[in-house]
């Protein structure tokens, strides 16, 4: 976290586990806080099956700010992006025949309201033709995400300090599949921002529905 | 750039970090496009200033992005600012 602050980071999600309480998450709010962090809480599930997956997201959606799904079989990827629950796709790094992130899901994905993750993580730790293959994949995916609006948020991946790069050195690392300019600071930057505005205010007191929310109750109203 | 790493790297040590990520990135055919420069080193202070083309800012700028380790320990380079001139530069950075 205090290397996420010295790099020029306002607002910083990491993994949180299943069973993480919200006393917990609330004290790494406040040490955060005090780094002139903004804390989002976000929790990401690696469902089996489908059922599994509407499951847990009954019973995290409203525990967590953000929540990110791992897409390990065709069944949980298509359930996940349909899902208006779930906030983020992502696909196994290293398994290129299970990343099921094709023009299907991009239109099934772009009805409902998750957006695709892309860690850079792979782009630093790996070298050669993996790298080459990530890079190729990650370009076609890419591709097809913009083409069917999807967001994209380009997220470090990392655990280690070390690995943490600036947010302008991650939008330039997006660069290298496909993503330019403003496209690639708004996936650094702008997407993840709105979709934890848009987190908050549905976990907030009051909120209804899109647009609508509760200002006043009681006999009087 | 700001150096991150635990020890005092040699120049030798950064400019061969800083050339092996431009060509495993881009090959040799791209890292000849981006006329890449070391114009100062301070491995005490762990700050580097490098010329590159204009055009291959942002190719520079991701494979430096990619330098993981300087000297055999674990690194980073952290870009902190990018000028057209070295006046601009050292008025950017401030004194």
């Amino acid at each position: 976290m205090q290397k996420a602050a010295e790099l020029g980071y306002n607002q910083v999600a990491t993994q949180l586990a299943l069973e993480t309480r919200p006393e917990e998450i609330s004290r790494i709010k406040t040490a955060c806080t005090d780094m002139s962090l903004d804390f989002v809480s976000r929790v990401d599930l690696r469902p089996r099956s489908q059922d599994e997956l509407v499951g847990l997201l009954r019973k995290m959606r409203r525990r967590f700010e953000v929540i990110c799904v791992l897409c390990e079989t065709k069944e949980v990827a298509r359930q996940a992006a349909k899902d208006h629950r779930v906030d983020l796709l992502n696909f196994p790094l290293l398994d290129y025949r299970r990343r099921f992130f094709d023009r299907a899901e991009a239109e099934l994905a772009s009805g409902g309201s998750a957006g695709f993750e892309v860690d850079v993580k792979p782009l630093l730790v790996w070298e050669g033709p993996a790298r080459v293959r990530f890079l190729s994949c990650l370009r076609r995916e890419v591709a097809v995400a913009l083409e069917f609006g999807l967001p994209l948020v380009v997220s470090s991946g990392v655990s280690e300090p070390m690995l943490l790069r600036k947010p302008r050195e991650v939008a330039m690392l997006s660069s290298l599949f496909g993503l330019t300019g403003d496209a690639a600071l708004d996936a650094v930057s702008h997407n993840a921002v709105a979709l934890v505005r848009r987190n908050r205010q549905k976990l907030g007191i009051g909120f209804v529905a899109p647009g609508i929310r509760v200002i006043k109750q009681g006999a009087d109203c | 750039m700001q150096l991150d790493v635990d020890c005092v790297p040699t120049e030798r040590d950064f400019i061969d970090a800083v050339w092996a990520s431009v060509t495993k990135l881009f090959g040799e055919y791209g890292a000849s496009l981006t006329s890449l420069a070391l114009i100062s080193y301070d491995g005490e202070q762990k700050f580097a200033v490098v010329r590159a083309n204009l055009q291959a800012v942002d190719n520079v700028r991701a494979a430096l992005a990619t330098v993981t380790s300087l000297g055999g320990k674990e690194a980073a380079v952290h870009v902190l600012a990018v000028s057209g001139t070295i006046k601009a530069l050292h008025k950017n950075l401030g004194p």
